[in-house]
């Protein structure tokens, strides 16, 4: 790999590490404190995960879900409801997904079985659901104060005699970083041993080895950081088990490579024997399934839910995909990618409030990011495509 | 000394990794019809875009000699002011709009204010399109005329632009015999009023019977010109240069060892066109093919080949479809193309880029596409497994590729046409059906993928193959089926199959329908 390809390759890290570089210096090293760093990802909990449903809509053609900021409110609102009238979680719980999961298979099959326009689609669901939401609310604000359900989503391990919450001493964070840093290297290297020995091409082992050595000192070095601020957030581990399962999904599965195919050429999909009404109704169904998990990590996380709950929080998720990488017309996307584009917002939004931007330049700055991210993307690929 | 329009000098174009022109000469006669051929990848392509101006001046290196001067054309509008046009393989019409927005796209005839001229726009449609023997009114939408009047409808507002020079890229690739002869007998009409055209084609006959001088390209360098004055010239002699060897057979030889055991049969299977459903497109078809067997299908465009085949697949194309499908000896009532593909059935398609392949997508992750189960376990895909698959169907069908992970949108016609092959391939059909497996592809890639057929069949499968060029089915076929508008209207063993054969019995079949 040379230096050109692998710049083009690695564009959005470089930029996220800039740029965390960047707001690290003005704010005079605000933003690299600990608590800032474990809240950098808590409060992009909702991006995270609906960026990998967003990715599944955007990669059957450039299509998006615009309903999903109405869906997060109402099932935010319906889980606050229930706790409200004194039912227990567990209910909560399966109230709003079970009504995320309909949301989902009723615009899975409008837009795949019966062909509505997923724009048009979701903008319908974008007003009906938020509707829905504040007839819940009966256009009040619920506060939630079951402290069991607040502790499956708000609280953080600690393990006692090991931690010292009061004194931001959490050594257990660490424990647990080096752990799965650990598990990963084993787990990478065993398995590069084994697919050489069947005769695979591995790739050059001084790049592998290159890349698992910073993954496993970034786990290390965001670990220690948690452990000097209340330790592993529940939060990061539900954001974790979404994001890895999405990342194998569209990566290393079939039912992941037919999102790509029907986004690449629908037509040729379908003469292979692959059904791409399928495909479409589980990319919506699996994006409102999300879209509900983020309504309950958001109303624990705020402790209460109003009608305006998820105002424009699509736009978010859409705009990590792109900065991330997804092509617009759909069919490329991985989600690394996009986990690194709703980072790069993220770290933009934090730095900038941490900096005491006004919210108005705050608005400017992400629409000029999102912009310069896609122009990039568009005019390098035009180049290479041309070569 | 000749009257040149036209003269390109050392034209070299390098693209990063790759010299596509090397120092290429091409002289143009006022007058002639030049034709240019060559290899996929040969540098055809091109040069053109060198001289219309896609390729900008500086880009290059050489020099461009129009009509005496030299010219440094930076946009196509550049070279269109000066009259040279070019009408790519793939048409430039808009389907939504009239032939006659189409004609003045870019050009319309307008007052002062940006108005549109409409009674102008017509009055001139007209007279172009009485030129190129369109009887449409200018007023007819161009999604509802057929590909062979689009290419007409191209000539046409090639014509409104004032046209000296005239560039035509593959310009019979999508046409049937009858109305390729056409579009050429109009150009020696046009020639006769003094138009110069340089044609880009892969159809030798067409060639030879048109062309006045023949220049070819190899790898990117002009390898000679050809006079063709009598315009008798033998083809094996074009295909010397173009290949820069004898090609003493171009059909591949193969031993003929149809089985008895029939593999797939059908019987008056009947087909209705999906939107207007009172359209019947195919009619009481009957066909069967033997384990060991290639059958050729023959026909006009429009004959329901393609219709039959799609229908024939799963159900991928039309609508109330009547009949019985049997494979080895047992009725299947095909669901969907999933089905299809399960009862080892392979449908490789006649538009590689529209229908076949995801052309930003690698060589690798088409390869597998059409049974991705072969490589993944508890649907996990093993991308070890997929890369050694690909491997070695790019090592068994000479893909040309510096790897598999190449979007296939970057290979040549030819190699495109491997991947798909590879692809169905890959599925382990036992009857595949090739719906015009060496459209747009040279003569050295057509041969390969007649090696290719020879092996699928020599391993047992079964292969229906619908071509439009009759040599290549009778070159290759065991048994040939006639069909026209619709209905089989006969059937010859390879051994009393002849071009005339076939051609008449499409003739007289016309004549018992009217």
């Amino acid at each position: 790999m040379n230096f050109k390809t692998f710049i083009k390759k690695y564009t959005m890290v470089i930029a996220l590490i800039v740029v965390f570089i960047f707001f690290s210096f003005l704010t005079g090293g605000k933003l690299v404190k600990a608590q800032n760093i474990s809240n950098l990802l808590l409060q992009n909990a909702y991006v995270l995960i609906m960026a990998c449903g967003m990715l599944l809509c955007i990669l059957t053609g450039g299509n998006v879900d615009l309903s999903v900021g109405s869906t997060l409110c109402l099932s935010a609102a319906l889980a606050a409801k229930m706790l409200n009238i004194g039912q227990p979680p567990i209910v909560a719980i399966l109230v709003s997904m079970v009504v995320a999961a309909v949301i989902g298979i009723w615009q899975g099959y409008l837009i795949g079985y019966i062909h509505i326009p997923p724009f048009i689609c979701t903008l319908a669901g974008m007003f009906l659901f938020r509707g829905l939401a504040r007839v819940v609310l009966s256009s009040k604000t619920i506060s939630i104060q079951n402290d069991s359900y607040l502790n499956l989503f708000t609280s953080y391990i600690t393990i006692p005699g090991l931690d010292d919450p009061t004194n931001n001493k959490c050594t257990s964070a660490l424990v647990i970083g080096i752990i799965v840093a650990v598990i990963l290297t084993i787990a990478t290297l065993t398995n590069r041993i084994s697919q050489a020995k069947r005769g695979y091409d591995v790739g050059s082992a001084a790049g592998a080895i290159f890349k698992l050595a910073i993954i496993d000192v970034l786990i290390i070095a965001y670990s220690f950081k948690l452990s000097q601020y209340k330790g592993v957030p529940v939060m990061l581990i539900w954001i974790l088990i979404v994001v890895l399962i999405f990342a194998f999904v569209t990566s290393s599965t079939v039912f992941g490579r037919y999102f790509y195919a029907v986004g690449g050429n629908e037509k040729a999909t379908k003469l292979s024997g692959i059904d791409p009404r399928k495909v479409y109704f589980w990319a919506y169904f699996l994006m409102s399934f999300l879209a509900g998990l983020s309504g309950l990590l958001m109303g624990a996380r705020i402790g209460s839910v109003d009608g305006n709950m998820g105002n424009s929080f699509e736009m978010d998720a859409i705009a990590s995909c792109f900065i991330g990488g997804a092509s617009a017309y759909g069919g490329s996307g991985t989600v690394p990618g996009i986990m690194i584009g709703a980072l790069l917002l993220g770290v933009i939004n934090q730095g900038m409030s941490i900096y005491g931007l006004p919210d108005q330049w705050q608005y400017v700055v992400k629409g000029a990011v999102l912009l310069a991210a896609v122009v990039f993307d568009v005019v390098s690929n035009h180049k290479t495509g041309k070569s | 000394m000749a009257d040149l329009i036209l003269e390109m000098k050392n034209i070299t174009k390098l693209y990063p990794g790759v010299k596509a022109l090397d120092d290429v000469n091409l002289q143009v006669e006022r007058g002639e019809i030049h034709a240019l051929v060559g290899e996929n990848g040969a540098g055809k392509s091109t040069l053109m875009k060198v001289l219309s101006g896609t390729i900008p001046h500086g880009e290059y290196t050489g020099q461009i000699i129009y009509n005496g001067e030299e010219c440094e054309f930076n946009a196509i509008h550049d070279s269109e002011k000066k009259g040279i046009v070019i009408i790519h393989q793939e048409l430039a019409l808009i389907p939504e709009l009239t032939i006659a927005e189409n004609m003045f796209l870019g050009n319309e005839r307008k007052n002062g204010f940006g108005k549109i001229n409409w009674s102008e726009t017509f009055k001139q449609a007209d007279v172009q399109m009485k030129r190129v023997g369109l009887k449409e009114k200018p007023t007819v939408m161009i999604k509802d005329i057929g590909t062979g009047k689009q290419q007409l409808v191209e000539i046409a507002k090639a014509l409104s632009k004032n046209v000296k020079l005239l560039i035509l890229d593959e310009p019979t690739s999508s046409l049937n015999e009858e109305d390729s002869k056409m579009l050429l007998d109009m150009l020696l009409d046009f020639k006769k009023e003094g138009l110069t055209s340089i044609i880009i084609t892969h159809k030798l006959n067409e060639v030879a019977y048109c062309a006045d001088k023949i220049t070819v390209l190899r790898d990117g360098s002009t390898i000679e010109t050809m006079e063709n004055p009598d315009h008798n010239i033998d083809e094996e002699r074009i295909i010397k240069g173009m290949v820069g060897r004898e090609l003493s057979n171009r059909y591949p030889s193969r031993e003929h060892n149809v089985q008895n055991e029939v593999l797939f049969e059908c019987k008056d299977w009947t087909v209705y066109h999906p939107v207007y459903t009172e359209k019947c497109m195919d009619d009481k078809i009957s066909f069967h093919v033997n384990r060991g067997e290639i059958v050729g299908f023959s026909g006009l465009q429009g004959a329901g080949r393609t219709e039959l085949a799609m229908s024939l697949f799963g159900k991928s194309y039309g609508s109330h479809i009547t009949g019985q499908e049997f494979i080895k000896g047992q009725e299947v009532h095909l669901k969907n193309e999933n089905d299809a593909i399960a009862h080892g059935l392979a449908y490789v398609t006649e538009d590689r880029k529209v229908n076949g392949l995801v052309l930003d997508d690698t060589i690798a992750r088409n390869t597998t596409m059409a049974k991705m189960s072969k490589i993944a376990n508890n649907g996990i895909i093993n991308v070890m497994e997929e890369n050694k698959a690909a491997e070695d169907y790019v090592k068994a069908m000479k893909t040309k590729t510096p790897s598999i992970h190449q979007n296939v949108g970057n290979l040549s016609g030819g190699n495109q046409q491997k991947v798909l092959l590879s692809k169905w391939m890959f599925a382990e059909p036992d009857v595949l059906f090739l719906d015009e497996p060496t459209r747009g592809i040279d003569v050295g890639a057509k041969y390969e993928i007649y090696c290719i057929m020879n092996d699928m069949v020599s391993q047992g499968k079964a292969v229906v193959m619908i071509s439009s060029e009759l040599p290549e089915l009778l070159g290759m076929c065991d048994r040939i089926y006639v069909m026209n508008e619709g209905r089989m209207v006969g059937e010859f063993s390879a051994a009393e199959a002849t071009q005339e054969k076939i051609m008449s019995s499409i003739l007289s079949s016309d004549k018992k329908a009217n």
